[in-house]
């Protein structure tokens, strides 16, 4: 086990809410409810009229703490049967340059660079590959191995055979998820 | 788990809604009501979409998406090992925590890989210690050094792959 640790540059514990924003999180990280006037049934929550939580979420997508308000889809249920992991050991010199372009390609929903867990898992690139088919996603790795060329040393695909969870994020405390 | 078809009319109402979604959601009084002026539907319909929508799992979720790093939270990839006759069981343990947002199963030996998400960087080692208790089996930690992208537009109204 190794520290989570933060991203460089991020804070470490820092109370940067507010308390009232703490609150709106936490009334909020389950969904927005589906009604006419949903600010205002969130403010009726947590005691205050609907523009400061107009105000605060709108603060909170400026500073970057919502990055958007938004509908997340299954994957699976719109027909992105096929989702893999692809994991890459990648040159450290060429790592940044390549993974910047890697995360422009279609299917890519996620890229990450990560510390390589050496001697099991030699590989420092992450990239979410989605399709509707195993094909197609093998279609996709290979682009992003022809992208790679020769700062590639190795390479796995993990598919995933069952989603066992999935909540979003939810702060403990945070309420319960409705699933 | 049936993909939604988009090729029936009411299932290409609901894409062109989440399409829209991903264009972000209004701050305003009658947010929905926005929303269907957008795509000619009613508030009631919008609503009515969205919920069955959640309700049958197309969506996941629908709200605020936190990126909770921003307010001094903590994000982590890990996966586990786990013996073929206590995966449910494992899994069963790890998701009961309510920082583990997804859990996958993936076709390696490393056969559990979920995202852990605290409140402080400490709160994700306590949860991380807690599971490796639970379960006795060590969590492999996967620590991110750069995000090049985070994107969850998978468009629903994709008509062939490319």
């Amino acid at each position: 086990m190794s520290a989570a640790g933060p991203l460089p540059g991020s804070p470490v514990d820092a109370p940067v809410l507010s308390p009232f924003e703490r609150q709106l999180v936490a009334a909020t990280q389950g969904g927005l409810p589906l009604v006419p006037q949903p600010y205002e049934a969130v403010g009726a929550l947590l005691g205050v009229p609907a523009r400061e939580v107009q105000d605060a979420l709108a603060s909170l997508l400026a500073r970057g703490v919502i990055r958007r308000i938004g509908a997340v889809p299954n994957h699976y249920r719109l027909g992105y049967v096929a989702n893999g992991m692809t994991v890459w050991d990648v040159d450290d010199a060429r790592v940044d340059e390549l993974g910047e372009r890697i995360a422009q390609l279609p299917g890519v929903t996620h890229c990450y660079r990560r510390r390589r867990a050496l001697p099991d898992w030699p590989y420092n690139l992450f990239v979410m590959l989605h399709g509707r088919s195993r094909v197609e996603v093998e279609r996709q790795a290979l682009t992003v191995r022809d992208l790679l060329g020769d700062a590639c040393r190795d390479r796995a695909i993990l598919y995933s055979t069952q989603l066992l969870k999935k909540t979003g994020v939810r702060l403990p405390g945070g309420g319960q998820p409705k699933e | 788990m049936n993909a939604f078809d988009v090729h029936t009319h009411s299932d290409r109402i609901d894409a062109a809604l989440i399409d829209h979604l991903h264009e972000g959601f209004p701050l305003s009084d009658r947010p929905f009501a926005e929303i269907g002026a957008a795509l000619d539907l009613g508030e009631e319909e919008v609503i009515d979409r969205l919920q069955k929508l959640l309700a049958t799992g197309v969506l996941s979720r629908f709200g605020p998406l936190y990126q909770i790093e921003r307010a001094g939270g903590a994000y982590l990839l890990a996966a586990l090992q786990v013996p073929a006759g206590r995966f449910d069981e494992v899994a069963a343990q790890v998701n009961a925590h309510v920082e583990v947002a997804h859990n996958y199963r993936r076709g390696h030996r490393l056969n559990m890989w979920f995202v852990v998400a605290g409140e402080s960087p400490s709160a994700v080692d306590r949860c991380v210690a807690a599971i490796e208790a639970e379960t006795g089996l060590p969590v492999h930690c996967f620590v991110r050094e750069r995000e090049y992208r985070v994107e969850l537009r998978l468009r629903a109204l994709a008509p062939e792959p490319t």
